[in-house]
């Protein structure tokens, strides 16, 4: 299972990466894995205020749906409409093309309470 | 009687292997003061009393007739529905949970969704609701979550028990519930739709049996940015135009009229046709099409995730089953009708109440007729009370029931009061007539209505 | 990939749209007087082309969906033991005597209907006495419609005492059916869930936190969907009251103590019951159920009108509740429904029914017993109730094993619920399986043990030899087909 070294991690399998400012958030490969095939994606609105652990999006698979927390603070800035037609993306390219949404954090630092890729992994294993 | 196999050797043999003494030793966990309480029941019956007690509850009441409507009206079944649906593995089957084992049941369900996306022109059947009054307030909620709006307008011509099982659902959530009332024509006027509004409901044809103008209706609340939702009798829609083709966002309804017998109100089924972009808003079962393994068709319950055993608290709605055995009664009846026959059943009801009102107009009763109506209409009771100036409403409402009850007591079961809400200024009944309606029903009602309200010279509509 | 012998790819089953020719005909209405549709409805409101529907002759259409039916389990044909959905025999003379009333009108004249009226109102009766409710509206048309309409009778209750705006939290444990949360959320409540502790039963201290001031109501269903008695439930009674909570009864366990002991006793205020499971209305595929709604005496202001009393030498609609919460439903309920429950509980009487929940327990027990020396596992060991949750053994999946026996010729438990044991196995017998059933039944899950030991892999394809196998749900969801599609086939 790959946990790239450069994201950061919640315990609720949220990946987020910091780019200019703005944090684009997916699953991980483990949740992913988790859910089995997903079948469906629902995304916010581009636009909308969310708040840290706000449950923004919905992943379905055929007989579990699971909440999508925010990581932080912020602005729904784009969504990756491409999940609505191809919601497979979410388990052939987590990290790539299965990115789920992108968000203007409101305040700096805002990812300093995720977890690393070695943190992460640990979670994973002390849940399992 | 009781329909337990267990002969007192099993039940000694089965308990021996439980390791208990006896039955009554499985219910320890029961706390003792709950055992055993008074229960007023009497005691059972063999097949032969139960059937004797039941047909005298049955006899005592009057067979209805095809001249009550109000939602529900007698049709045409051919006998071929009932035997069909009557098989043992549609009646006694659950939810079909195990699709490699429920295809009869599935596969009934996608000719079913096909068929009332036909009737609608609408892309998305789910697989039925309980009534049409829930499918109605559940058409609300759809709207409500699409736009994330929280004031709804409904039309006075929707049924108004609909309209209370909406105030019912919508009330808890806080949505506000506008009611416009009809015009003088007895339909719903031009509408003026704020933008805080999610659904305007109109019924197509109206509580009273008249037809609105949909198209303009349906416009307003799109310029609002409302969903519009048109409540309809499936049966018309084998003459009337399709709510897809006037801009209907949700067609909603009760199926009673196409297939199902009256039952004194149920069991029926609601029924929901929406466009593809409502699809994930829509609430119950849905059945799709897939391949097996082998790469054979078939189909199977899915977007399970909207669903309540899944989603929990954030289902779409609570509910967990379809009506689909009185939902395959009407897959049935519209496969033994086919188009021509739904065409027929739809134009007889038609004829027989339009020449209903010919009678009724013709001996000097005041038919309303200002809006075409489809296969009900409202006439006007000219009684000695209503020459006095100001009827207040409740007398008038039992005015019209007491017309309806002398008729009942003359052997014709016709005519529903109309609820005083709609402002007439006189005792007034709804009628109905269907493809079934005779020329001598429709004689018998007229004779029994000059004996129980004359027409009077003064203030009658002799023509 | 191994593949059974004696399976040959058929060709799909037709559709009955695939059957159909252009004028073929089956049912004539009869012929209407000639009128002037234009004239009569207007011109603009016609439909232009007619619903595609099917053109078949009649023996067409009985050919299809006879054949269909014999594409489908059910009841009457195989045993049928679903945890939580109470599979009984559902008797044939409930048909008989409901024929009779089909052609009633539900707005004819109140005079016109004194038998249907006098049937609900005995029918009110018994099923409080059943309950231990002091009143009871028949409405509702299925289980988790009487648990709406339940829980917004609480709702009206606390809104009348001025509570309303506090109360804003319904109590659900972890193991309730799904319908429980879904339905506190539709009434606009906050759902908070109670764990089950290891014995099966709400954490009694997990509860007495979770109680509040803002508790609305608490939902419960006894015996639980573990099958176990929660036997502190006087206890759970006193503190939910001493919160001012309301108690709510999920009556879809019912019939492991009918007759025997009563949700009103417990000190349960609102109960719902699915006439489709303890008293037998048949299931039809998925519905109509039923689900009337009975409460103690301080709710039955709240009851949604109309309810029926007597009146005189008769009976009368009785629309006098001021504080009702409305109509949940248009009409009287799923009223054929309502002449199919009374039928039953008159032809059974009380002894009838209490030998129901007797032989219900019985067997649930006798299999439970038969499955564990079958080798399944048991997580809550011990007496259960009318049903019991086992699981297989480890490394097995429940799904593989439940495909296994459709190939055995019978269907399987409810799998994957409760949601609180890993690959549940829900096992609910009903009383009317004999005992030579329930050895065969428990052979079969032996059976299959056995062949999951020997040949992993091809468990894991099964079944082989039901009219379809395995299917592809993934893409039923991704890409929904949810209507025949006539281009395609002409």
């Amino acid at each position: 299972m790959d946990f790239p070294e450069d994201l950061k991690y919640n315990r609720s399998h949220e990946w987020a990466r910091e780019d200019d400012g703005l944090v684009t958030i997916g699953i991980s490969d483990y949740a992913q894995d988790q859910l089995g095939d997903v079948v469906f994606v629902e995304l916010p609105a581009a636009g909308r205020k969310v708040a840290a652990s706000e449950a923004v999006a919905v992943v379905e698979s055929v007989k579990t749906a699971s909440d999508i927390y925010s990581p932080a603070d912020g602005e729904i800035v784009e969504v990756n409409t491409a999940l609505e037609s191809n919601p497979e993306l979410l388990n052939e390219a987590p990290y790539g093309d299965g990115w789920m949404f992108k968000l203007r954090p409101s305040a700096p630092e805002a990812l300093a309470d995720m977890l690393d890729a070695a943190g992460y992994r640990a979670a994973i294993e002390e849940d399992s | 009687m009781n329909y337990t196999p267990h002969t007192e050797e099993d039940v000694t043999r089965a308990l021996a292997a439980i390791g208990a003494r006896s039955v009554d030793d499985l219910f320890s966990a029961i706390p003792v003061e709950l055992l055993d309480p008074p229960i007023d029941l009497p005691s059972g019956m063999d097949e032969v009393s139960l059937l004797a007690r039941m047909r005298q509850l049955a006899e005592a009441n009057a067979r209805s007739s095809t001249l009550m409507g109000g939602g529900l009206a007698k049709h045409f079944i051919p006998s071929v529905v009932q035997h069909l649906t009557m098989q043992s593995e549609f009646v006694t089957a659950y939810t079909p949970y195990q699709p490699e084992v429920s295809q009869g049941i599935l596969q009934a369900t996608f000719e079913y969704q096909t068929m009332m996306s036909e009737l609608t022109e609408l892309p998305v059947s789910n697989a039925s609701m309980y009534d049409g009054a829930s499918a109605v307030a559940e058409a609300a909620l759809v709207a409500v979550r699409h736009t994330g709006r929280e004031r709804v307008l409904v039309s006075a011509g929707v049924h108004p028990e609909t309209r209370e099982v909406l105030a019912t659902y919508l009330g808890p959530l806080d949505i506000e519930l506008t009611t416009v009332a009809l015009d003088d024509r007895l339909s719903t006027p031009r509408l003026q739709v704020g933008n805080d509004v999610a659904a305007v409901l109109v019924q197509q044809p109206n509580f009273l049996g008249y037809l609105e103008d949909m198209e303009p209706l349906a416009e307003a609340a799109h310029a609002a940015g409302a969903l519009f939702v048109s409540v309809v009798d499936p049966l018309s829609l084998g003459l009337l135009r399709p709510p897809g083709s006037y801009g209907a966002d949700v067609a909603v309804g009760d199926g009673q009229t196409i297939g199902n017998p009256l039952y004194f109100g149920g069991p029926h089924f609601g029924f929901m046709v929406v466009t593809e972009q409502l699809l994930r808003q829509l609430p119950g079962r849905i059945v799709g099409q897939t391949v097996d393994v082998d790469g054979r068709r078939a189909f199977v319950l899915t977007l399970q995730a909207r669903e309540q055993h899944i989603r929990r608290a954030r289902a779409k709605s609570n509910i967990c089953s379809n009506h689909q055995l009185t939902a395959l009664m009407a897959t049935v009846n519209l496969a033994a009708l086919g188009p021509e026959g739904l065409c027929e059943a739809a134009t007889g009801s038609v004829a027989a109440a339009h020449q209903l009102a010919d009678d009724l107009a013709g001996e000097g009763y005041r038919v309303r007729r200002e809006a075409n109506f489809f296969n009900e209409f409202v006439i006007e009771l000219d009684t000695v009370e209503s020459d006095k100036d100001a009827l207040d409403p409740v007398e008038l409402y039992s005015a019209s029931r007491a017309a309806a009850s002398a008729l009942a007591a003359r052997g014709v079961q016709a005519g529903i009061p109309v609820p005083s809400e709609y402002g007439l200024n006189r005792p007034a009944l709804l009628l109905c007539a269907t493809e079934l309606t005779s020329a001598e029903e429709r004689r018998r009602l007229v004779r029994a209505m000059s004996e129980v309200v004359p027409v009077s010279a003064g203030t009658g509509g002799r023509r | 990939m191994k593949r059974h012998p004696v399976l040959e790819r058929e060709p799909d089953f037709p559709l009955i749209f695939e059957r159909s020719r252009p004028g073929r005909r089956a049912a004539v209405p009869p012929a209407a007087a000639d009128i002037d549709l234009a004239a009569a409805l207007g011109d603009n409101q016609l439909r232009q082309d007619p619903p595609r529907l099917p053109e078949v002759s009649e023996l067409d259409l009985v050919r299809h969906y006879t054949q269909l039916a014999h594409r489908q389990f059910s009841i009457d044909s195989h045993v049928y033991p679903l945890g939580s959905c109470t599979m009984k025999y559902n008797p044939k003379v409930h048909e008989e005597a409901v024929r009779d009333f089909q052609d009633l009108h539900p707005y004819q004249a109140q005079e016109t209907v004194q038998g249907a009226l006098e049937l609900l109102f005995e029918l009110q009766h018994d099923l409080a006495t059943l309950t231990g409710m002091d009143a009871m509206s028949l409405q509702p048309a299925a289980g988790a419609h009487g648990e709406l309409t339940g829980i917004l009778i609480i709702r009206a209750y606390h809104r009348s005492r001025g509570e309303d705006e506090r109360r804003r939290v319904v109590l659900v444990p972890d193991s309730a059916h799904g319908t429980n949360p879904a339905t506190a959320a539709m009434a606009g409540y906050r759902v908070v869930e109670v764990p089950t502790g290891r014995d099966g039963q709400v954490d009694l201290d997990a509860f007495r936190s979770a109680l509040s001031p803002s508790v609305a109501a608490v939902m419960l269903t006894n015996p639980n969907t573990l099958g176990i008695f929660e036997r502190n439930i006087l206890e759970i009674s006193r503190l939910s009251h001493a919160a001012g909570a309301q108690l709510y009864y999920d009556g879809a366990n019912l019939n492991a103590i009918v007759g025997r002991a009563r949700p009103g006793d417990m000190g349960f205020d609102v109960v719902h019951l699915n006439l489709h499971k303890t008293f037998t209305t048949p299931h039809g595929g998925g519905g109509p159920g039923t689900g009337p709604v009975g409460v103690k005496g301080h709710l039955r202001g709240h009851l949604p009108v109309p309810l029926i009393r007597r009146d005189g030498n008769g009976f009368a609609f009785d629309y006098d509740l001021p504080a009702s919460i409305g109509r949940v439903r248009s009409f009287y309920g799923n009223f054929g429904n309502l002449v199919r429950a009374y039928a039953y509980i008159r032809s059974l009487g009380l002894e009838g029914l209490r030998a129901v929940s007797g032989m219900a327990v019985l067997n649930a027990n006798y299999l439970q017993e038969r499955m564990k020396q079958a080798g399944y596992r048991l997580p809550f060991d011990g007496r259960c109730m009318h049903e019991f949750v086992a699981q297989p053994p480890t490394g097995l999946r429940t799904l593989d094993l439940a495909k296994a026996l459709l190939d055995e010729g019978v269907h399987p438990m409810t799998v994957y619920f409760p949601m609180v044991v890993k690959e549940a196995m829900m096992v609910e017998p009903t009383e009317t399986e004999s005992l030579e059933t329930l050895d065969h039944y428990a052979e079969l899950l032996g059976k299959v043990l056995e062949s999951a030991r020997e040949d992993p892999e091809r468990l894991a394809q099964a079944p082989f030899s039901t009219p379809v196998r395995r299917l592809d749900e993934v893409t039923a969801a991704r890409r929904p087909i949810l209507r025949f599609d006539f281009k395609e086939s002409s």
